[in-house]
């Protein structure tokens, strides 16, 4: 549900479900709701036998990527002699996302139980929840229900009562967007500075402490006991456009909208009903202007395009963008694409570790300009060397933070470039309200 | 940089070393404990000091340079002493839509500070802009020490620092 | 093996090798900073991203391994493309130092933008700044020039095993680091100057001394201690202004220790013996030799030779003694051994002269005391010794002193003949290092005055008591040892070249 909002009709509540509920969060009121049961049944059972039910129900990975969460598992190789473990990425820092930090306060022990299946299922006995330092309301919770749970049998070296071990930590962050690149993330975890590793070796084969390690979302490993429950056709029938998307997904939605707030809905859903409808318009006197769908990270959309996208992964991708981790927000006719672009540009450059030549100076050089721009002092060439900087900041870094500095750069050039000329030439543009229509864009009118 | 001349007490004793004893049996390579081990650092003395960083480096085998070139990675390691309230106001572009900016003009007035980054005169309160806070569906999110504080809008500001200790 | 093609040119090499070091192979440089053979690769500074064909982006050629059948293009557009990206992107912050930096000439940044940057700049903003820091012992750093290439950081840690450097801060606020108190005092620290592409990491010893390009450059061989580092000797003005280490993988990788480094200045030592003496009057070196020989006759050599002296320089000297029924005596000074852990078998010896080994070889004896049982019977032939070093009573026990040496004799007594001899860096030769391993060293300067090498003043000597001894060059002395010692049969200055060979029936392939 769109906490604090109740649940519309049109979501369908699996892994919100709870939010909102203080009971939920203890180990007792978790069980009364179905807990932990997932976690029995697969305890009892065989690694592979978790690996094959996940592949079929086809759930992705909800972190961003979307990677095919059982063919991750299957690169685990069991009986290599090798310890092997299991990162919860819960360093949620994409601007525009809030979900895995609803998921972690209002039922932890979701979690929990998904980071143990997970663990199991991938031969490991050691999982680590990375949370990103400044959540400290989901590190309280996810602490206090990790305990609960070793108290209570359900975590430790004899899991259920199965004969195995299951063993989970919270590990708390410090402030570092990219250590929610995955093998950041393990940096971190070993005590570093969270510098991105080159692939290959993948984590699969050397992750942590150089060991076999699979990385995945909060939410992924959240709906994992309820796809053990319920079945993987029944999360694979929850699909309403692209069977390759299946299941729920929980979209967190921000900006300038009437009803903010996490919404969860089936794979292929219409972004224009959701919108308007679930998210319930624009505020009083607007109208909306922009999308960005996914987080920070992924192109800008126009109402146009949003609104005849259906939202899953290759819904999004058919309207110049991508599903990423979810993080919808939204821009109305009140602000200036300009200015909110330099702020992005600025996020990604602050967030920079500074390992690659191209992000390390790119999104610095890239937010200075856009900064200038804004502050009335920029010129047409700017424009040029903006686009010039963003086409070098993209395909040739260790990790994506770089490509995703771009994105919006781009996108915003591309589709708002009325509103960056109209800064530059002084003059208020009587269409700086609303981008020129599709139509004109694909002919290149703005390009 | 430390201007206090007292001898520099270590904060690995008692129930601090009890509790890095512990931290430390949950990973297999000591170097990981150290982001636990600095946050330890400032819990116990509010900022991490180049007498603490030298103090976890000694106990988790690592050199000062390379603890320094870890605490300074990572934003929430305060390397110098802060106000008494740390307000982290979030401006990334999904709140400064939703007028993020209007909140920290407001904090940074009622605080007396006036200034980003610059502890008030009476010590009380330190203002600084964050990036992403994770809670953009709450805009404005502050989060105060370790307290987040949704929905913050410049007309609540002077009640919620009525409210602070 | 893996056969693959790098801009046109056929490569086969062992599995596991990178791109980039195949091209080295068949004479293709791809142009980069981070990486270096001596280091873990970091594949951080994206300068040697390629295009290999049917791959979606370009690939790290440092961090990728070559794979049966792939076309690299190095010089494509799209390669060069984004080595611009790559060079306008590390210029926007860099200050136009250049005319004020002591790496201009030999400035990898520099020769990099020239070949394949931008010729303008469209950088409007202002430029990033951080004040020059002095990192300790002979390093200085300029952050300002410095493009986070880590290799510094990586060299202390992997390779020094004392992680006194560090990356701080983030993203364009980065610069390197080190904690308050510790400095780069390690013995092989100063190698982090070599390691710096660019301007950034500076010695304090050369700064402002000379421009790159006004130096002369010969191969030598450090003197310091019995691990023969093989070095670049810099000279400008003919004075000696700076040591470099030269590769050699036998020996010391791509290292000196800071000692060698720095121990130059006894070569530029200015009260030098410049001019032949007879009985403490300046005369002819013809008259020298006479004299020498003159006071030699009849008596036994006690020879005491400077450790570091040349093989040739010994080979003489034992000729000399048992000419006259006399003993080649050495000391060897000694100080802490410092390995560099990261490298195998290199480290600044206890033994701190060159050529302990190829002395024993030649019949040489060492002693603590190389001044023992001197008698009227003998004359002490000193060769290249300080004079300030000779105890008086080794002297007066002495019939009388012949002295081939470098520096003035001053206040030594019963100088009979003194002739003034070359120091290593104004003649050639060979010197054996611990392991037996043979190598070169280049005349790097002019003899001042007179001075001629040590080996040259002992064949006169021996000439002069009757001997066949009429070598004009180093290399013909080399080939008469070479032929009368077994440990260096078949050996030639050619077949030495610069990188040397190991002696027969020594301590050889202890290291690698």
């Amino acid at each position: 549900m769109g906490y604090p909002h109740k649940s519309h009709p049109r979501e369908t509540a699996v892994l919100s479900k709870h939010f909102g509920e203080p009971e939920a969060r203890s180990l007792d009121g978790w069980k009364k709701r179905g807990g932990y049961r997932a976690l029995e049944q697969a305890l009892a059972g065989t690694p592979q036998a978790i690996v094959d039910i996940v592949k079929a129900s086809g759930l992705r990975g909800r972190g961003g990527a979307g990677f095919p969460t059982g063919m991750k598992w299957s690169f685990m190789k069991p009986g290599d002699g090798k310890p092997h473990y299991l990162c919860c990425n819960a360093d949620e820092s994409e601007p525009g996302t809030f979900k895995d930090r609803e998921i972690m306060r209002w039922t932890p022990h979701a979690l929990v139980e998904g980071c143990a299946i997970g663990a199991y299922a991938i031969g490991a006995e050691t999982a680590y929840i990375y949370i990103r330092g400044e959540f400290d309301e989901p590190i309280r919770r996810m602490e206090e229900a990790v305990a609960e749970a070793y108290a209570a049998g359900i975590l430790g070296k004899n899991a259920m009562g199965s004969g195995k071990r299951v063993d989970v930590h919270v590990h708390k962050g410090a402030g570092a967007y990219i250590c929610g690149e995955e093998t950041a993330l393990m940096e971190s975890l070993e005590g570093k500075r969270g510098n991105p590793r080159i692939k290959p070796p993948f984590p699969a084969v050397s992750g942590l402490f150089a060991q076999p390690t699979t990385i995945n979302n909060v939410e992924t490993l959240a709906a994992v006991p309820h796809i053990l429950t319920n079945g993987a056709e029944w999360y694979k029938a929850m699909s309403l456009s692209n069977p390759k998307s299946t299941g729920t997904k929980l979209f967190s939605v921000c900006g300038n909208v009437a009803r903010p707030g996490n919404y969860e809905i089936v794979m292929g859903f219409p972004f224009k009903d959701f919108l308007y409808d679930l998210c319930g318009g624009p505020q009083a006197g607007r109208k909306f202007k922009a999308i960005i769908p996914g987080g920070a990270s992924v192109p800008i959309q126009t109402m146009e395009e949003a609104e005849a996208t259906l939202m899953d992964y290759e819904g999004f991708v058919a309207q110049g963008t991508m599903l990423g981790s979810g993080g919808v927000i939204v821009f109305d006719d009140q602000q200036s694409m300009p200015r909110m672009i330099a702020r992005l540009a600025r996020f990604f450059s602050h967030e920079s570790c500074g390992q690659c030549t191209q992000c390390r100076e790119g999104t610095a050089w890239t937010t200075k300009i856009l900064e200038r721009i804004v502050a009335g002092q920029g010129t047409y060439e700017d424009l040029d060397t903006l686009l010039e900087l963003a086409d070098n900041m993209t395909g040739k870094t260790i990790c994506v933070l770089s490509d995703s500095c771009a994105a919006p750069v781009v996108s915003g050039l591309q589709k708002f470039r009325h509103e960056f000329e109209a800064l530059i030439t002084g003059k208020r543009s009587s269409s700086i309200a609303m981008p020129p229509s599709r139509t004109a864009v694909a002919a290149g009118a703005s390009a | 940089m430390s201007t206090n001349h007292a001898p520099y007490e270590p904060v690995f004793v008692g129930k601090r070393k009890h509790d890095l004893e512990a931290i430390l049996l949950r990973y297999p390579k000591k170097q990981a404990a150290l982001l636990p081990a600095l946050w330890i650092v400032q819990e116990d003395r509010g900022w991490v000091s180049e007498e603490g960083m030298a103090e976890v480096a000694t106990a988790l085998e690592l050199t000062p340079a390379y603890v320094k070139g870890v605490v300074t990675f990572y934003t929430m390691y305060h390397q110098h002493p802060v106000g008494k309230h740390f307000i982290q106001v979030c401006t990334t572009s999904p709140c400064l839509c939703a007028g993020a900016d209007k909140v920290t003009e407001a904090f940074l007035k009622h605080t007396g500070c006036n200034e980003l980054g610059v502890t008030s005169p009476d010590g009380k309160y330190t203002v600084i802009e964050v990036e992403c806070l994770g809670a953009c569906g709450f805009a404005t999110p502050v989060q105060i020490n370790a307290d987040t504080i949704e929905n913050v809008t410049a007309d609540k500001v002077p009640q919620i620092l009525a409210g602070l200790k | 093996m893996v056969n693959l093609t790098i801009e046109g040119r056929p490569v086969s090499v062992p599995a596991g090798t990178s791109i980039l070091e195949a091209a080295k192979q068949v004479g293709v440089l791809i142009p980069h900073y981070c990486y270096h053979p001596g280091l873990p690769v970091a594949g951080v500074c994206r300068m040697c991203l390629v295009d290999v064909e049917k791959s979606p982006k370009l690939m790290p050629s440092c961090a990728t391994a070559v794979a049966e059948g792939q076309v690299v293009h190095v010089h494509n557009d799209k390669s060069l493309d984004a080595r611009k990206g790559v060079l306008e992107l590390l210029l926007i912050n860099h200050p136009l130092d250049c005319p004020i930096c002591d790496q201009s000439g030999e400035c990898e940044l520099q020769d990099y933008t020239f070949q394949e940057g931008r010729a303008d700049s469209r950088y409007r903003e202002p430029k990033r700044f951080n004040p020059v820091e002095d990192f300790g012992g002979d390093v200085m750093y300029v952050p300002n020039r410095c493009i986070l290439c880590t290799r510094c950081v990586r060299f202390m840690d992997d390779v020094h095993h004392d992680a006194v450097l560090a990356v701080a801060e983030r993203g364009d606020r980065a610069v390197i680091a080190t904690a308050p108190d510790a400095g780069l005092t390690q013995p092989w620290a100063g190698n982090v100057v070599d390691l710096c592409p660019v301007g950034a990491l500076l010695s304090k010893d050369f700064l402002n001394k000379a421009r790159a390009w006004e130096l002369d450059r010969s191969a030598s061989v450090c003197t310091g201690c019995s691990q023969g580092c093989n070095t670049t000797v810099e000279i400008r003005d003919n004075a000696v202004v700076r040591i470099k280490p030269r590769g050699n993988e036998d020996v010391n990788a791509f290292f000196i220790c800071d000692e060698g480094r720095l121990g130059y200045r006894p070569l530029n030592r200015q009260d030098r013996l410049t001019v032949p003496m007879v009985a403490g009057h300046v005369g002819e070196w013809g008259a020298a030799v006479s004299a020498g020989a003159a006071a030699l006759t009849g008596k036994k050599a006690h020879v005491v030779v400077n450790p570091s002296a040349s093989n040739e320089t010994f080979f003489l000297a034992a000729r000399l003694a048992s000419k006259t029924g006399g003993a080649v005596k050495f000391a060897v000074p000694t100080g802490p051994e410092a390995p560099l852990p990261g490298v195998e078998d290199l480290a600044l010896r206890a033994d701190r002269a060159a050529n302990g080994t190829g002395a024993e070889i030649l019949g040489a004896r060492r002693e603590s005391d190389p001044y023992a049982g001197l008698s009227a019977a003998h004359v002490l032939v000193l060769v290249d010794i300080d004079p300030a070093t000779v105890p008086s009573a080794a002297t007066s026990a002495a019939s009388s002193v012949v002295y081939l040496g470098s520096v003035a004799p001053a206040a030594l007594a019963k100088v009979s003949a003194a002739l003034p001899v070359s120091t290593i860096v104004e003649s050639e030769g060979t010197l054996t290092n611990l392991r037996g391993r043979v190598q070169r060293f280049f005349q790097a300067k002019g003899s001042p005055g007179q001075a001629r090498a040590a080996w040259f003043a002992l064949a006169d000597l021996l000439i002069a008591l009757g001997e066949q001894a009429d070598y004009l060059m180093a290399s013909q002395v080399f080939d008469a040892m070479a032929k009368a010692t077994p440990a260096f049969a078949g050996m030639s200055y050619d077949s030495l070249g610069l990188k040397g060979a190991t002696a027969a029936g020594t301590t050889a392939g202890a290291a690698r």
